[in-house]
């Protein structure tokens, strides 16, 4: 395949971006996406030019690392998959692919494709966690039984792999899915329960701090998660958030 | 005469753990809020072993090169974690799990390691319960478990298809808690470049802050590297991309004797390669080998029409397949362990019966599994005379509940669905049970520096069985350093604040610099891709699955001259003052070239077969185990560790013989 690229460069946080054009021959309809952008790049170092900067490590759809916008798309076209596992048989030959980086307030560009998603880290530090020691002195672990359902769900919602889809897709820049799943993994396990209030609370009152917009229930976010993470999360936190409201 | 002293202590087997922590020296809490303690990694190692340290009052700076510690390879484990809990009452006990490692490994371990990480394995289950990890749960809603290879109990604990991420995540989530009451101070998208040493203990380290290209002085009392492993240095691995070796590596050329290098595991189960533009390759978890029956055509005559595509493998009845897993090794049948699933699969394709146009790959079949459940629910269901497609239907759901994941990772890759026609699978580098030597400490041969989880060697020997990798990196985290560390420390509590304003970092520092600029200015044709690529496929060709003395020859003047080569002619474009992934590739691909040709001298070296390292030299000619990997216990019985001493060639070996008390050494054998 022949395609057409267009893609944001941006020299680094402060600069100017803007699109630039770029053609690649000779692409596998087997490739991924990402073998398609290393294709790319041994181009332009071979040719003298910077390479594009963009994110991404494990490769397997897992580490959440790759974060572009393809063709108005947060991970591109495909359902159900991050950047990675987006493979080029969803193009055709002579296409031209819009890329960008992921556009939020919350998430500033470092270079090219590369966003900062710290704001992440700090919501996850003010609550994503249960207080317990490591020591390992901790009761055995089937000395609280848990219901089969309630585990699934648990497991569903801990499936988030923060890559930040689902802010990118959002027409008000939203983190309530991503602080949803986290929230729902911990208020469906007993063991969450008793920081269940100040959790809530915290991870809401950063998310807020850090310039994420709120839910209009649009649930553009849902379509585009890469790990299906469904729009309940997010009812689930506001049932939490309102009760931690009015438990004080 | 050998500098190596493994400190395992004294006493039996089973007392040493309790005894040694009885023994040790603490810190006063006190005093602990002064000590400074660097881990370079966080994975489930260093995730694991960061939260703890902060726990426990010590003052912890730790490193990762990705954007956030969520994002450590540990998170694409995929099958689970072993823990000797007995919960299935099948037999299962410490011993158990510490006889399965030991010969697992093909007796290359070291005892007393084992045995203490089959002894800790079941307190990691109770933490990460504790911690919110949503462990499969039957039922009765208590834990699930299921079995993987090498072994025949069902000791493994899961989530989905995904455990890896669920554990990685708790670690993450303790790491969370430590951050946020200042005890953990987080370094993201930061390298570490090398170790810094002051009258011969590690005081700090050298990192570059990848965002902005600052080179960064920290000092510690100690220094923990949990940096991983290093399959990359085969280009095409399961690893992430960024996984790389420069902070063990980094350490060896500091004093750190580098152990068995030569000691890859190659995962049987892995989505076979397409192309030569592939950039990495994809594992699916070998618990599949559960439900999964693994074959090839039996004649010939299939394997051209499948190839061709004139026949497709549900075409074939079952006599005409040859399931060699369970023809070899009735006991184990498909589930043998890594290594001899992956050398009896590049067998059969050598010997021509590989199904895909390669000719490596081989059938990874789900149909019979299908049916088997298809048939249960229909049962449990009360469906009389359920229609065959009722029973697919019942069984696919069961299949999906259990590996729905990983079927969905390999259609979006292969574009086939894994219900419908057999996966095609093929072997693949995946875990490095080589690595930084420790002792029982789990220090390196440089005081005050230690290394823990797939950057050191201690605990897998020649080859790692499944749902162990999970069980060391966290146990050495949660559990042991957090002990071992603190003997040391109670040594520190004078020492003060360590400066970095001193000759020693101003050297390393340079020396950083240095190389960065090196590779800036370096006027090269080639990118630094060209020269890994160039160099995984030697790695692979002559250091691969099997291996004999005049390939690895060739493969040590190979990798030589790439190495010269890439000095002379690599192109690194860009500023050393920004945000540069060629340049931090640069650095990492240098590592390699050094490691690769250091791998191949311990192999070369080791004239045995053993684990995942077969020397077709060492073969048995004769009795049951004809053709089957032969161990040199006589000679071999040893880990290989090597000082460095300037060029790879001129490294110098140091042998920690094995001593089995506990274990008597005996041809392994799953017949």
């Amino acid at each position: 395949m022949n395609l057409t690229l267009k893609i944001w460069r941006q020299k680094g946080p402060k600069d100017k971006g803007k699109m630039v054009d770029y053609q690649v021959t000779e692409i596998s309809e087997n490739m991924s996406f990402l073998e398609m952008m290393d294709v790319l790049n041994e181009q332009l170092i071979n040719k003298g030019e910077e390479p594009v900067a963009f994110d991404h490590d494990c490769r397997e759809g897992i580490c959440g690392m790759c974060s572009m916008y393809i063709n108005g798309e947060a991970h591109g076209p495909d359902r159900g998959v991050t950047t990675c596992q987006l493979h080029m048989r969803m193009f055709k030959d002579g296409d031209t692919i819009t890329i960008e980086p992921f556009r939020a307030k919350a998430f500033p560009v470092i270079k090219d494709l590369v966003v900062d998603r710290s704001s992440f880290e700090r919501i996850q530090q003010a609550g994503g966690f249960i207080s317990v020691n490591t020591s390992g002195n901790t009761q055995d672990a089937n000395a609280i039984p848990i219901d089969k359902h309630a585990a699934d769900m648990a497991m569903d919602s801990a499936t988030c792999i923060g890559c930040g889809a689902c802010v990118a897709s959002c027409k008000n820049s939203s983190a309530m899915l991503f602080v949803g799943a986290k929230v729902s993994q911990y208020a469906l396990l007993p063991q969450g329960q008793v920081e269940a209030v100040d959790r809530v609370k915290n991870m809401v009152a950063q998310m807020d701090l850090e310039g994420f917009g709120n839910c209009t229930n649009t649930g553009a976010c849902e379509v585009e998660c890469p790990k299906g993470i469904s729009l309940e999360n997010i009812a689930r936190l506001n049932r939490e958030y309102f009760k931690a409201s009015v438990k004080g | 005469m050998s500098v190596l002293d493994s400190k395992v202590p004294k006493g039996p087997l089973k007392d040493k753990w309790t005894t040694y922590k009885d023994k040790i020296n603490l810190v006063n809490p006190a005093n602990k809020r002064s000590i400074d303690v660097i881990v370079v990694g966080t994975g489930l190692a260093g995730g694991s072993a960061a939260a703890t340290l902060a726990e426990l009052g010590y003052k912890v700076k730790a490193f990762c090169y990705q954007d956030s510690p969520r994002r450590a390879h540990s998170i694409a484990a995929q099958g689970g974690i072993n823990a000797a809990k007995n919960y299935q009452g099948d037999g299962d006990s410490t011993y158990r799990l510490f006889y399965d490692t030991v010969k697992g490994g093909d007796y290359r371990s070291r005892e007393a390691n084992v045995y203490r990480l089959a002894e800790v394995s079941a307190n990691i289950i109770d933490q990460c319960v504790a911690q919110g990890v949503p462990f499969a749960r039957d039922y009765g809603g208590l834990l699930d478990n299921r079995s993987f290879g090498g072994v025949l109990v069902s000791r493994t604990f899961y989530a989905k298809g995904q455990t890896g991420q669920q554990l990685l995540l708790g670690a993450y989530s303790a790491m969370n808690r430590q951050i946020a009451r200042g005890k953990i101070e987080m370094y993201n998208r930061h390298e570490m470049l090398d170790v810094v040493k002051v009258d011969g203990k590690a005081r700090g380290i050298i990192a570059r802050n990848l965002v902005t290209g600052e080179i960064e002085r920290h000092s510690a009392h100690a220094v923990v590297i949990a940096s991983g492993g290093y399959g990359n240095v085969y280009f095409l691995s399961t690893n992430a991309m960024g996984s790389n070796a420069t902070a063990a590596w980094k350490i060896h050329k500091k004093g750190a004797f580098f152990a068995n290098p030569c000691y890859t595991q190659i995962h049987p189960t892995c989505i076979p390669r397409s192309g030569d533009y592939q950039s990495k390759l994809t594992l699916m978890s070998e618990s599949l080998r559960n439900d999964g029956r693994i074959w090839v055509p039996k004649n010939m005559e299939d394997v051209m029409a499948i190839r061709e595509g004139k026949k497709l493998p549900t075409d074939l009845s079952e006599d005409e397949r040859d399931y060699y897993l369970e023809r070899r090794y009735p006991a184990f049948g498909n589930l043998v362990p890594r290594d001899v699933a992956s050398r009896a699969a590049k067998e059969r394709c050598d010997a021509g019966y590989g199904v895909n146009a390669t000719g490596e790959a081989v059938y990874l079949d789900f149909k019979s599994a299908i049916e088997r459940y298809g048939l249960e629910q229909a049962k449990i269901h009360g469906v009389l005379n359920p229609s065959k497609e009722k029973i697919t239907q019942l069984g696919e759901a069961v299949v999906e509940e259990k590996y729905g994941n990983l079927f969905q990772m390999y259609e979006k890759i292969v574009d086939q669905d894994p219900y419908k026609t057999p996966m095609m699978i093929y072997p693949a580098t995946h875990y490095t049970m080589g690595g930084v030597w420790v002792d029982y400490n789990l220090m390196t041969t440089v005081e005050g520096l230690y290394c823990i989880g797939e950057a050191n060697f201690s605990d897998h020997g020649a080859n790692r069985l499944g749902a162990s990798a999970l069980m060391q990196g966290l146990a050495d985290g949660y559990f042991v350093l957090p002990y071992t560390i603190g003997d040391y420390l109670s040594h520190e509590i004078r020492t003060g604040k360590i400066p970095t304003n001193t000759p020693e970092f101003d050297a390393a520092e340079k020396e950083v610099t240095d190389k960065i600029n090196f590779f800036i200015n370096n006027k090269g044709t080639h990118s630094v891709d060209y020269y890994h690529k160039k160099l995984g496929k030697i790695m692979w060709d002559k250091c691969g699955m099997s291996r004999n003395a005049a390939d690895l020859k060739q493969a040590i003047v190979e990798i030589k001259a790439i190495r010269e080569e890439f000095y002379k002619e690599v192109k690194v474009p860009g500023s050393a003052n920004e945000m540069n992934p060629e340049l931090e590739k640069a650095g990492r691909v240098a590592d390699f070239l050094e490691l690769g040709e250091l791998f191949a001298k311990d192999a070369l070296m080791r004239e045995e077969s053993c684990g995942g390292h077969f020397r077709e030299e060492s073969t048995e000619l004769d009795g049951e185990q004809k053709g089957e990997a032969k161990r040199n216990d006589a000679e071999y019985a040893f880990v290989a560790a090597w000082e460095y001493k300037g060029e790879p060639s001129d490294a110098v070996l140091h042998k920690e013989e094995l001593e089995f008390n506990d274990i008597e050494l005996k041809q392994r054998s799953y017949k």
